[in-house]
């Protein structure tokens, strides 16, 4: 036995995970560019949102992706097709990404590039509605998607996640014609959990509502403009 | 699924705090957690997983105890507290306001640790990796 002793510690829980994306976010700064962490359930349209965006993008911006939704190498093919770089993220089978894992992705990104040419890192997060929100990688903006097949009543269901979400993203409009979904009641449900979020309305396969999306990106890229910290060699 | 995850940065955090103590390894009793009910952990899934995951370490036997911290949110328009409701899309009552401010229910907190030292300290001289000393006695 032993003289009971208590220590107050009012810890995060995360704190681990919290310190190294701290660690992150200031590798981020010092390159100076825009982290983008892309959350949603599987087949929500992360891949095809890249597709389409680094595309449009990828004359005004330099931008790389890390992949950690992989379920084929045909992903990567389809990012890299357009001219951007892809490292895929070893995640196992985890739920989610954390910042360490991020980090290793950080390590093989850097064997290929200087991140201090970056403009924008897109970070696909595994398709999960639940714990991604949870776990910070570092990034400085979240982005939800949330398409139309996946029914109105999602953003009350997985409320954490599109509480924590700075933009979402409501996909695949083009198939709201043929489903009985109202995606006004969509937009609704999603500003009850988070009524400072920006939401836009797109369609990958039609390129609608991407303008706005794109609007709002470029604000966001102009807004994390740093001066270059200092860091650890 | 995620609670083994969660589990494990608790250990990452909790092997944080005992580098606080080094190089002795305290024997922990129990570690009190505040969970909100708005965030993506499950309490009994996580007890679960963490009595599984401390075997054999020198958390073996730690217990978790986690106190609920419950949702509630203020109402931006009149103040007013109150407990969202996802069946009433979180609205205030009062005055049927979208849920602007969370005042809890967001919480993942190690809140405290309860432990000891099982033998007196053998401070500077023990090696940074000493074991746990419990089994000795
Ligand atoms: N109709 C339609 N289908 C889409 C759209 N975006 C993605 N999809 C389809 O949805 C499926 C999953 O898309 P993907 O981008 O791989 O989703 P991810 O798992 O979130 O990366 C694929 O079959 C896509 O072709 C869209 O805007 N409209
Ligand atoms: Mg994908
Ligand atoms: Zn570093
Ligand atoms: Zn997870
Ligand atoms: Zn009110």
């Amino acid at each position: 036995m032993h003289m009971p002793l208590e220590d107050s510690l009012g810890l995060n829980l995360l704190a681990a995970n919290q310190h190294r994306a701290e660690h992150n976010r200031e590798h981020f700064d010092a390159w100076n560019l825009l982290c983008l962490n892309v959350m949603s359930s599987p087949g929500a349209g992360k891949t095809s949102l890249l597709e389409r965006s680094l595309a449009a993008l990828s004359g005004r911006w330099a931008m790389a992706v890390l992949e950690g939704d992989m379920t084929t190498l045909l992903d990567a093919e389809r990012l890299e097709a357009v001219g951007i770089p892809v490292v895929p993220i070893t995640t196992g089978r985890a739920c989610h990404l954390d910042a360490a894992m991020v980090s290793g992705g950080l390590k093989l990104l850097r064997q290929r590039l200087d991140p201090a040419a970056l403009d924008i890192l897109w970070v696909e997060n595994v398709g999960n509605l639940v714990c991604p929100a949870e776990f910070a990688i570092g990034e400085h903006r979240k982005v939800a998607l949330l398409s139309v097949t996946e029914g109105d009543d999602k953003p009350l269901k997985y409320p954490v996640m599109f509480r924590e979400a700075d933009c979402v993203l409501i996909t695949k409009v083009d198939l709201l014609p043929h489903l009985p979904v109202d995606v006004e009641r969509i937009e609704a449900h999603i500003r009850q959990v988070n009524p400072r979020t920006a939401v836009f309305r797109l369609s990958a396969t039609t390129g609608e509502g991407f303008e706005a999306w794109h609007d709002w990106l470029d604000a966001q890229r102009q807004a994390v403009q740093t001066s270059p910290a200092l860091l650890h060699a | 699924m995620h609670e083994v995850d969660m589990t494990r940065c608790l250990l990452l955090s909790m092997n944080e705090w005992k580098q606080q103590h080094a190089p002795r390894v305290p024997a922990v009793d129990r570690v009190h957690l505040e969970v909100g009910t708005f965030t993506c952990v499950e309490p009994d899934q996580l007890v679960v997983t963490w009595a599984d995951a401390v075997k054999g370490s020198w958390l073996d036997g730690a217990e978790l105890v986690i106190e609920s911290v419950p949702l509630v949110g203020r109402c931006v328009r009149c103040q007013a507290t109150y407990s969202p409701d996802p069946a009433d899309g979180f609205r205030s009552p009062c005055c049927q306001h979208p849920m602007e401010e969370i005042v809890s229910g967001r919480e993942l907190r190690i809140r405290s640790v309860a432990y000891g030292f099982d033998t007196a300290p053998s401070a500077s001289t023990a090696p940074p990796t000493a074991s746990h000393p419990a089994a000795a006695g």
